[in-house]
């Protein structure tokens, strides 16, 4: 039934080579974390508790791995079936960004050894934001999986599994839709907590739509990228037609999301401060221009036909909305009392390497499984 | 760029998100609700000399570790609290300094934990690591269930909840009102050792009264003031003093929904380093938003049902072509 195919090749390339340099280093600060604390190796403090770990890993890096939700949305409840090749490889990647998402959380929290108290119903705190996002974030993960079982499977020859995983695969997939909504949504209501302390710019009671409606701006724009760098990268065809019409749909959302986030901005009499500048102020204003650069580029027709716009596009998106959210998290954020957070180079290369993972892991499976559609010789 | 609930409401109003789901409880109860033994303590700074009694009182009732952060010496010096120091004496000073409880002269402040009444820590806290006790309210912490996350710090309007950064195997630190000592029938022991009766241990319903009585007090006049403990828990003792020039707020009466431990000072307690804060907890307001989404479950389980109607639909026609 499927028309995916490996597309095989060499799998140690010396980008690869240089991917795996990262993740020993990581490895060994990592090591240290372990050893010696988190105060070993990161910038984080009792003032800003949460670094890129969660910023940038968890916050972003989720809404990045929003490719195989937002197309399961389109293909499977608005019915349109014309994109369904781009769902595997979005699939494949969502995976790798929610499982590493997973891995990062245990190097960043520090009692990882009792992690499994999240599942202790007695311990459940049903008040806790943070607890239905750990809930939903793990059980997405395993879900992902099982919806990529097929691919496995396929490779394996396991026909019979195959069939009987195809008779309830329909739950996975729905599944797959309702618990990115709610995660994706609840990354923005967990900063409401933070009350003051985040600035209201970013503090409203809208986050929770926001940051819904960011993770599916966010999960489109990666769709192209990841569609259009495989095609360079692999020397297929651009898949120009159908991205084209799949930013038609993000002209819609990104409308949206500006309409949604200045109206409040606007209801809250803070334009005048937005406008006035300021570090926190010229940050927002770069964010909204982003996303406002990509939707003034898509609206015309005759740019969606145009790979490179459509590229660039997508990469202001992925900008646009990955600074939302670090802007949420950490730039919006100042518990006062004078402290202050950048983070530290071994920091910084852990995450780097949890990136090259999913790179090298991409790569490897992409030549090895039937993941890309398969090119018709016309 | 303090944010109010009016604004917080406007946007609510302003918007759509909650239209569709209907809007949440967000009509909070602007009346503090103390649990009838709810027990707390009253710092009063006007009262306050300095001496750091309790600090030292506190580290040894709780085995706190010395810290040097200055310089290389015996003393114990924490310039701030951390996951060594669950209280701390600070001053405040403007220009010379010279007037004990004015805005342009000095003021001592205490911090630790304020026993919130409606805790953003406990709401945060995603394992019930931490808890507020059903009889006295004591807001506690469970190493046993604590996964590390550090939730409860971006939560907590206070920045209370600290962190062991340099261990391995890291816990969080707060002052827990000595609820090892409370249980046994004692008080605790920043308030048993404060001779002054600046740190008053006691039921919050009479810190309350007692805080307001003190309000009343003529500046300059001599009334007899408390030392330790209203609790009745150790014998009364009272000491003559002059009353000071309270600034007109009680901070921790209304804040965040009210807090059991209060203070009393001289000088506006912004300048002093407390926050300005709502009336209602900012946990309550997540809370809202959560509770309307998630109550019982029953919105996510109609969308669920509705996707796999939708999923299973498509797939089937899949296979029929
Ligand atoms: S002051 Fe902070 S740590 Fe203490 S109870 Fe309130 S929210 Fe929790
Ligand atoms: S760090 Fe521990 S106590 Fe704090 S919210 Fe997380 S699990 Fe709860
Ligand atoms: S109540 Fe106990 S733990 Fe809290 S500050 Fe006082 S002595 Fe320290």
């Amino acid at each position: 039934m499927s028309e995916a195919k490996p597309i095989g090749g060499k799998v140690w390339s010396l980008p690869v080579l240089f991917f795996l340099a990262v993740v020993v280093l990581a490895l060994f600060f990592l090591a240290q974390r372990f050893f010696y604390g988190l105060g070993a190796v990161t910038n984080m403090n009792d003032g800003y508790p949460w670094g890129i770990w969660i910023a940038y890993d968890v916050v972003i890096g989720t809404a990045f791995a929003c490719g195989g939700y937002c197309m399961a949305l389109l293909v499977y409840i608005f019915n349109k079936g014309e994109y369904h090749p781009l769902v595997r490889p979005a699939l494949m990647a969502s995976m790798f960004g929610y499982t590493l998402a997973g891995v990062s959380v245990i190097f960043d929290i520090g009692r990882y050894w009792q992690a499994y108290n999240i599942m202790i119903p007695a311990y459940m705190n049903f008040k806790s934001v943070l607890l239905e996002v750990a809930l939903c974030i793990g059980t997405y993960v395993l879900v992902l999986w099982i919806e990529f079982a097929p691919t496995f499977l396929e490779k394996l020859k396991a026909d019979r599994l195959a069939a009987k995983l195809n008779k309830v695969i329909f739950v996975f997939i729905a599944l797959g839709v309702l618990l990115p909504t709610m995660h994706q949504s609840s990354l923005g209501t967990m900063m409401l907590a933070a009350g003051y302390k985040l600035s209201p710019f970013w503090w409203t009671s809208f986050l929770p739509l926001l940051f819904l409606l960011s993770a599916l701006i966010m999960g489109y724009a990666v769709v192209i990228f990841e569609s259009t760098v495989a095609a360079l990268a692999f020397n297929r065809p651009l898949e120009t037609r159908i991205l084209g019409k799949l930013s038609e749909v993000m002209v819609w959302i990104l409308g949206f999301v500006l309409v949604v986030r200045f109206q409040d901005l606007n209801a809250r009499d803070l334009l005048p401060m937005v406008f006035g500048g300021g570090f926190k102020a010229n940050m927002l204003v770069l964010e909204n221009l982003c996303l406002l650069a990509a939707m003034m580029t898509l609206i015309y027709p005759a740019n969606r036909k145009n790979p490179k716009l459509l590229f660039l596009s997508a990469i202001a998106i992925m900008l646009g909305g990955g600074l939302y959210r670090m802007n949420t998290y950490l730039v919006g954020f100042d518990p006062g009392n004078g402290f202050t957070y950048f983070p530290s180079v071994p920091e910084m290369v852990i995450t780097f390497a949890i990136i090259s993972v999913e790179i090298v892991a991409y790569v490897w499976f992409v030549k090895r499984l039937p993941v890309l559609h398969e090119i018709k010789q016309a | 760029m303090k944010i109010r609930r009016r604004d917080f409401l406007k946007g609510i109003a302003s918007g759509g998100v909650l239209a569709v789901i209907g809007k949440p409880d967000l009509a909070l109860a602007t009346e503090r609700q103390y649990q009838p033994g709810a027990l707390g303590i009253l710092y009063d700074a006007t009262l306050c000399v300095g001496c750091q009694s309790c600090m030292v009182a506190c580290k040894k009732a709780n085995n706190m570790p010395m810290e040097r952060t200055r310089a290389p010496g015996v003393w114990d010096d924490p310039v701030d609290l951390s996951s060594s120091t669950l209280n701390i004496i600070k001053k405040y000073q403007h220009g010379e300094g010279q007037v004990k409880d004015s805005v342009d002269g000095y003021s001592f402040v205490k911090r630790h934990c304020m026993h919130c009444v409606e805790p953003s820590c406990v709401s945060a806290c995603p394992v019930s690591a931490l808890t507020k006790d059903k009889e006295n309210g004591i807001v506690g912490y469970n190493k046993e269930r604590c996964i590390g996350c550090r939730y409860c710090q971006i939560a907590c309007p206070f920045n209370i909840p600290k962190f062991q950064w340099d261990d391995p195997t890291p816990e969080i630190v707060k002052c827990q009102l000595c609820s090892h000592l409370v249980e046994k029938g004692g008080i605790s022991a920043c308030c048993e050792a404060c001779p002054t009766g600046a740190s008053l241990f006691g039921p919050v319903e009479s810190l309350i009264n007692e805080a307001k009585r003190r309000q009343q007090m003529v500046p300059g006049k001599y009334y007899d003031f408390p030392i330790s403990d209203l609790s009745g828990r150790t014998s009364p003792e009272f000491k003559s003093r002059m009353a000071a020039k309270y600034v007109p707020e009680i901070y921790g009466e209304y804040e965040v929904g009210g807090t059991q431990v209060l203070h009393m000072a001289g000088v506006p307690f912004n300048k002093l380093g407390f926050p300005d804060l709502p009336h209602e907890s900012y946990a309550s307001i997540s809370d809202g938003i959560q509770y309307a989404i998630y109550k019982g479950m029953v919105y996510p389980i109609v969308v669920l049902g509705g996707l796999i109607y939708m999923v299973n639909k498509r797939e089937g026609g899949d296979k029929e072509e």
